[in-house]
C-alpha cells in the first residue's frame, strides 16, 4: 500500500507546483497487488489443494481486513438503531452512518451529501428511479433508451416500467467491437420523445468502458434525464457524477470490497425532492397521520426501514481503502491485467475473446473455448483452484446479440496478480485435453 | 480429498453422450413437446415425442437444444431410458433413477443442469396428456409453462 500512497503524492506535488513541462512522462501511479493481498483473509487457503486464483471480482469483490474491522469495531462499540435515540451509542451509531454516507458523497463528487442514498445494492437503486420516477413521469409515446450491453439491473426495471406506463423500450446496438454505436443514437430516439437513457458506466460482460459524458450531453439535448449503472465502474475508475453530467447514479459496494447489502444511488436534489418516495414506512416520514402522511426530508425519504447501518460503516472503510490505494492505481493496474490476460488467452487454441482492445477495457475477459460449454470450462477450472463466472452474466440480450447462450468470465480487481491468469491459461490447457 | 476429481465428473460415459448424443433431433409433427430452459446460464432444451399406437407408450423421443456436458449428457441418456414406457410412468420417473444413470455425483447447481431434460419432458407429457407435473412445478398454471 506504501508504494501506491507515494505514487499518489509525487503525481499531486508535480500538479501542484504546475511541473507538468519537467516531467517527459506523466507519473503512473502503481499498486503492488502481491503486497495488498495479505490484506485479504480469503486468499490465505487453498482450494482443492490449489492456491486461489479469484477471477470474479467483475461478481463481487474480496473484502479486506481493514473492512471487517471497521464492521465488527462498530458492532462491538457503537452498534445502536440510527436516527432519533438521544442516547450515547444511538448518537454514535448515526454518526457513524452519516460520517459513511459523507465518504460514500466524496467518492463520487456529489454537491451535497444528502444526496446519497443507501440501497441495497445497485438494482435497488435504478428501480427507485424507474419507479419513483418513471412512474409519474412516463407515458406513451416516450422513449426509454437503454443499451445492448446492459446488465438485467438497467434493462428490467425500465421494461417493467415502460410496459406500466405505456413507454416504448429501446436499445443502443454494439458495434463489432462490443461497443456502443453511437452513429444510430438519432435513428434509436426517431418518432418518439426521449425521456430516459439508461446506461452502464463499464460493461460487466465486456469489460467496455462507455462514453457515458458524451451519452448524457445527448440525453440533455433531447430533455432526457441520464440513469447511470455505475455498479462495475465505481470499483475501477474514479467516478465524478458532476464532471460525467448525470442525473442518477448507482453504485455496488460489494464490487468495491464493501460488504454485501450497502450500495448506494446518487441523484440531484431538485429531482429527488420532486419524487414520490418508492418504499414507505418507518424512518422515511416527516409526520403521519390517518388522512395523511407527509416525508421526510433528504436522504431520509428514500430509506424507509433500518438502514444497512453496519454495511454502510464497512462501505464508508471501503472507500477509505480504494482512496489509499488510489483509483488511478487501481485503474491502470487493470489495465494491464487486462492486456496481460487477453494475450496470454489468445495463445490457447480455439478460444474466442469477446469485446474491445485492453486499451479501451476493464479488468474483463469474456470467452469461449470452441466446443466446450462454459459450465463445463468453470467446473474443470475450479478443480484447478480458478475461480471464473459462467453464464449469461445477467446480460441475456447481450448474449443474443453474439450469438451465444453463455461465455466464460475472468475478472480482475486490485489484489489479481499476473500469476492467476497464468493458472487460469493453465486450467484451460487441462479444459481442452479433458473435451479433447 | 472428498471433492469430485476430474476423472469421476467427466468420466468416459459422460464425454461420449454428449460428443455423441442419442435421440438427438427433431420430431416433426410431434405428440408431445416442450421447451425448457435453465436461468442460470440460459441454455435451451427441447424435447420431443411421438406415441405408439395405443398413444400411451413413447414411440420416438428426441430432444435438441444446446446446454453443458452434465446437461446434453443426462439428456442423451434420458433419451435411452424412456423409450418404450408409457406417458404415465415416465411421469413418476424418480430423477433417481436418472442420476443413477449419471453416475456422478452433482452440486445442486449442477443438478439443475441434469435435471433440465426430464423436466422438460415431463412437461411435454402434462402438456399432451395431462400427467402430474414434475416436482418445483406443480402447483404452476399452464401460462407459466409455455
Amino acid at each position: 500500500m506504501t508504494g501506491a500512497v507515494c505514487g499518489r503524492a509525487i503525481k499531486g506535488r508535480c500538479e501542484r507546483a504546475g511541473y507538468h513541462l519537467r516531467v517527459a512522462v506523466k507519473a503512473v501511479a502503481k499498486l503492488n497487488a502481491h503486497t495488498l493481498r495479505a490484506d485479504f483473509p480469503i486468499f490465505e487457503q487453498e482450494i482443492h489443494g490449489k492456491p486461489l486464483a479469484f477471477l470474479d471480482s467483475a461478481a463481487s469483490s474480496q473484502k479486506p481486513r481493514q473492512v471487517l474491522d471497521a464492521m465488527t469495531d462498530f458492532y462491538e462499540t457503537s452498534y445502536a438503531n440510527v436516527h432519533r435515540g438521544v442516547y450515547v451509542l444511538a448518537e454514535r451509531a448515526t454518526e457513524a452512518l452519516e460520517h459513511a454516507r459523507e465518504r460514500v458523497g466524496a467518492f463520487l463528487n456529489a454537491p451535497d451529501a444528502r444526496e446519497v442514498i443507501f440501497t441495497r445494492n445497485a438494482t435497488e437503486g435504478i428501480n427507485l428511479v424507474a419507479y419513483a420516477w418513471g412512474l409519474s413521469n412516463l407515458g406513451p409515446g416516450d422513449l426509454v433508451i437503454v443499451t445492448e450491453l446492459e446488465h438485467h439491473s438497467n434493462f428490467v426495471p425500465w421494461q417493467f416500467i415502460a410496459g406500466k406506463t405505456g413507454a416504448e423500450l429501446r436499445m443502443i446496438p454494439l458495434d463489432e467491437q462490443g461497443e456502443l454505436d453511437l452513429s444510430v443514437l438519432d435513428e434509436v430516439a426517431r418518432g418518439g420523445t426521449v425521456k430516459v437513457v439508461a446506461t452502464n458506466l463499464i460493461s460487466n460482460s465486456l469489460g467496455t468502458i462507455n462514453p457515458v459524458a458524451k451519452l448524457a450531453e445527448w440525453a440533455h439535448a433531447q430533455g432526457a434525464i441520464y440513469v447511470c449503472d455505475a455498479a462495475q465502474g465505481a470499483p475501477h475508475t474514479k467516478v465524478d457524477v458532476q464532471a460525467l453530467g448525470v442525473d442518477f447514479l448507482a453504485i455496488s459496494g460489494h464490487k468495491m470490497c464493501g460488504p454485501s447489502g450497502a450500495s448506494a444511488l446518487w441523484g440531484r436534489t431538485e429531482l429527488l425532492l420532486a419524487m414520490d418516495p418508492f418504499l414507505t414506512g418507518g424512518h422515511m416520514i416527516n409526520s403521519v397521520r390517518l388522512e395523511k402522511t407527509t416525508w421526510g426530508e433528504l436522504p431520509h425519504k428514500f430509506e424507509a426501514g433500518t438502514a444497512p447501518m453496519a454495511e454502510a460503516v464497512g462501505l464508508g472503510a471501503a472507500i477509505d481503502y480504494l482512496e489509499a490505494v488510489g483509483l488511478d492505481a487501481i485503474e491502470a493496474h487493470e489495465h494491464e491485467l487486462a492486456a496481460y490476460a487477453l494475450g496470454r488467452l489468445g495463445e490457447v487454441p480455439g478460444i474466442k475473446l469477446y469485446g474491445p482492445p485492453a486499451d479501451r477495457r476493464a479488468g474483463i475477459v469474456s470467452f469461449n473455448l470452441e466446443g466446450i460449454h462454459p459450465h463445463d470450462v468453470a467446473q474443470i477450472l475450479d478443480l484447478q483452484g480458478v475461480a471464473i463466472r459462467a453464464g449469461h452474466h445477467c446480460c441475456q440480450p447481450l448474449m443474443q446479440k453474439l450469438g451465444v447462450a453463455a461465455t466464460n468470465r475472468a475478472s480482475f480487481y486490485l489484489y489479481t496478480i499476473p500469476e492467476e491468469i497464468d493458472q487460469l491459461v493453465d486450467g484451460l490447457q487441462a479444459v481442452r485435453k479433458v473435451f479433447a | 480429498m472428498s471433492d469430485p476429481g476430474l476423472e469421476s465428473l467427466y468420466r468416459e460415459v459422460i464425454l461420449d453422450h454428449y460428443k455423441n448424443p442419442r435421440g438427438h433431433g427433431v420430431i416433426e409433427g410431434a405428440d408431445a413437446e416442450a421447451e425448457g430452459q435453465n436461468p442460470l446460464c440460459g441454455d435451451e432444451v427441447s424435447v420431443y415425442v411421438a406415441f405408439g399406437e395405443d398413444g400411451e407408450t413413447i414411440d420416438d423421443v428426441k430432444f435438441s437444444g444446446r446446454g453443458c456436458a452434465i446437461s446434453q449428457a443426462a439428456t442423451s441418456m434420458l433419451m435411452e431410458m424412456v423409450g418404450g414406457r408409457t406417458a404415465t410412468e415416465v411421469a413418476s420417473l424418480d430423477k433417481d433413477e436418472l442420476l443413477a444413470e449419471i453416475g456422478v455425483p452433482l452440486s445442486p447447481i449442477r443438478l439443475k443442469c441434469a435435471m433440465l431434460g426430464l423436466t422438460t419432458l415431463k412437461v411435454a407429457l402434462h402438456k399432451a396428456k395431462g400427467t402430474p407435473l414434475p416436482e418445483g412445478l406443480a402447483g404452476f398454471d399452464e401460462l407459466d409453462l409455455i
